[in-house]
């Protein structure tokens, strides 16, 4: 029995030893999960995956000597999805880091599994606020946009504009709830009122009805705190209805590829809130065009930052020397970055601080063309567009 | 006056727009009782059917400028060939065997489709504009009613109680009805059994897509419209009972406005009372409201 025991715990030793083996001479391993084939798939899902890939090619496939491995998969937007998947790549295939796609709910899950395993985990897709605020941890980068930058830039545009009075129409989950949450306080900041908000559940089948009850608040604009599908069945509906001429509708969450599936017609005028444009810059078109020659579309900003932040991750480790999760997250900390996505640095809370931008949606008129959509309205610097540090809950930002 | 808390007007525009929602229901559920009721077929396609109903109305107009008019004709018939190919190729072979096999080869084939269309147009849909004729909204004094939505009333309840009259009034509808109780007699009488099978499943995949076509210019034309709806459309039947045609047409009616007036109640249940009452119906009628008890 005992000689039992004993070799039975030798074998455990050597297998665990082996394994640590493994792990520092074999690839290094970088998972992306996101939404590959719902409703958020277009804005990012397998489009967004193939930029990482981009990334690990341009930066010549090698990190530290080793290769550089790309796992994807699909988390259907179920958060338990999401974290068990995460989980099994951290313990199994010794994960070094993690990507996290659209759906707050499920990076909010990832987030805490990779924390727990110490593994970095740079969220791109999700808007939740919360990533670096209330559940903030010491190994999350927030890296393209929040739900309070967009409250901050388009929200406070619109309020200051004479938009005082607001009704939420909101998707009903983690997103939703902190977009609504943080467009309310930036509208009461600015001196408006909220009239009420109504909750629908995500990928709704039909929007009449919340609708028409948002009109029969008489609030002066409708706050659309939704995005993706959910976002242009509201928007079709509320032509449809005639809501916007009663309403001006703001939508808070906008990608391009929205605007483009909804057309001209549908959105001229409106304005919107977003980390990158494809035409931009000479840098930004350069990469656009990439793209579109693989894709037929134009790149949206999500898929942009998918390609930085890997890169931005990849220096890291390169400048580290290892990748390992908290050494390699001081170097993120502690490097600005400036690619032709951001110009920006990650704060001490993971918060990348990177100017944000308030469009308008062209009129056919002004458009040139397919995918010409927006004009510049203003630019946002970072300090002013996310949570300030006196605003902030999370511990990890010094006071 | 005001009716639970609400102002009456509102909640007139509620129970109408829960009337528009309940059409697609109304339709959907159709094609699915019917095809359930003469073929024992549980065609989980029905979604995807739905789906390329509104596809083909979008190619139509959008790479071959064919209006909405002509689609809402042109659409179901070619989904309607589509669904005789299904039935000729797959479905024919799968008569006798356990419905579960239908099952699972329809819920297959709709994965497929769905999964090709993603390929081919992403998941942000393409948008289908009202037409000209039916633009615009009506002012009903308690709420302003698009003028489409209205004529997609009119058009399911005349399409449902169609169908109805068709199966269960029409010589035609008698010998259905009679085939499916006993194939070998009524073929013995001298009527063609499987064609009447093929343009049965070939009609219901019909009817799909015209709901398809009613729903382009509401919603966007999305690989994924179908699969969002189906389930619930599953439960509608369920609810009236399987099969049951008269049952699939006032369930689908009475669940869109019990669906839209939660939507004002408690909006959160909106997307589960469906299933809330099925669970309900089930254990008090397992057959459901309008089935037979077997």
């Amino acid at each position: 029995m005992k000689l039992n025991a004993l070799v039975a715990a030798m074998a455990i030793t050597l297998a665990a030893a082996a394994s640590a083996q493994v792990a520092n001479t074999g690839a290094v391993k970088i998972g992306f999960i996101t939404d590959m084939s719902s409703l958020y798939a277009d804005i990012d899902g397998p489009a967004g995956g193939e930029m990482i890939k981009w990334a690990v090619a341009d930066f010549g496939g090698k990190v530290l000597g080793r290769p550089i491995e790309v796992l994807t998969a699909d988390h259907q937007n179920k958060a338990d999805v999401a974290s068990s998947k995460a989980r099994e790549w951290m313990d199994k295939d010794n994960l070094a880091m993690l990507v996290g796609g659209t759906s707050s709910g499920t990076a909010l899950a990832m987030a805490k599994v990779a924390a727990e395993k110490k593994r970095p985990f740079i969220s791109i897709g999700a808007g939740s606020a919360r990533l670096t605020n209330e559940d903030c941890t010491a190994y999350t980068v927030h890296y393209a946009y929040d739900t309070v930058a967009l409250a901050k830039v388009a929200g406070s545009a619109l309020v200051k504009a004479g938009n005082k009075n607001w009704f939420f129409l909101t998707a009903d989950y983690a997103f939703g709830y902190s977009l609504e949450g943080d467009a309310s306080a930036v509208v009461k900041a600015n001196g408006g009122t909220v009239a009420g908000a109504v909750r629908h559940p995500l990928n709704a089948s039909d929007f009449s009805s919340f609708l028409l009850q948002a009109q029969s608040s008489k609030a002066q604009i409708l706050g659309l705190a939704n995005a993706g599908g959910d976002f242009t069945n509201a928007m079709k509906a509320a032509k449809e209805f005639g809501i916007n001429k009663t309403m001006k509708i703001a939508g808070l969450l906008v990608f391009i590829n929205d605007v483009h599936s909804l057309g001209l017609a549908n959105t001229e005028g409106l304005q919107l809130a977003d980390s990158w444009y494809w035409n931009q810059d000479d840098a930004s078109r350069a990469f656009a065009k990439r793209f579109f020659d693989k894709y037929k579309r134009q790149p949206s900003s999500l898929q942009a930052a998918d390609y930085s932040a890997a890169t931005t991750y990849l220096k890291a480790v390169q400048a580290a020397g290892t990748t390992d999760g908290d050494k390699v997250m001081e170097t993120l900390k502690a490097t600005p970055s400036n690619d032709f996505y951001t110009k920006g640095k990650i704060r001490a809370d993971g918060r990348m601080i990177h100017d944000m931008y308030l469009f308008e949606v062209k009129s056919a008129k002004e458009s040139t063309g397919p995918w010409d959509y927006y004009k510049l309205v203003s630019k946002v610097p970072g300090d002013q567009a996310f949570t300030t540090v006196a605003d902030s809950k999370c511990s990890l930002l010094k006071k | 006056m005001e009716i639970f808390g609400i102002p009456h007007q509102a909640f007139l525009g509620q129970l109408l727009l829960g009337l528009v929602n309940g059409a697609f229901y109304a339709m959907l559920s159709l094609g699915l009782a019917v095809i359930f009721g003469l073929l024992d077929i549980v065609n989980f396609a029905h979604g995807a059917l739905y789906m390329l109903g509104a596809f083909a109305a979008w190619i139509m107009l959008d790479k071959f400028g064919v209006n909405y008019w002509f689609a809402l004709i042109l659409a179901p018939l070619v989904v309607g060939v589509l669904g005789v190919v299904i039935e000729r190729v797959f479905l024919k072979r799968l008569y006798g065997l356990d419905p579960l096999y239908g099952l699972l080869l329809t819920f297959g084939l709709s994965l497929i489709f769905e999964g090709i269309f993603r390929e081919l147009f992403g998941v942000s849909g393409q948008s289908y504009p009202v037409p000209e004729l039916l633009s615009g909204a009506t002012n009903l004094g308690f709420m302003v009613l698009p003028n489409y939505r209205a004529w997609v009333v009119v058009v399911s309840l005349v399409v449902c109680i169609g169908t109805w009259y068709l199966i269960e009034r029409t010589r035609l509808g008698a010998y259905l009805r009679a085939g499916t109780e006993n194939a070998k007699l009524v073929q013995a009488f001298g009527v063609n059994v499987p064609l009447m099978v093929m343009l049965t499943y070939g009609a219901g995949a019909g009817l799909a897509a015209l709901a398809g076509v009613l729903a382009a210019p509401i919603i966007q034309v999305n690989p994924l419209m179908g699969s969002n709806l189906i389930i619930v459309v599953f439960a509608v039947v369920v609810i009236g009972g399987m099969g049951s045609i008269m049952g699939s047409i006032l369930t689908g009616l009475g669940l869109g406005i019990i669906e839209g007036l939660t939507r004002v109640f408690y909006p959160e249940a909106s997307s589960i009372v469906v299933f809330v009452i099925m669970v309900i119906v089930l254990m008090i009628r397992p057959a459901g409201l309008f089935g037979k008890e077997a």
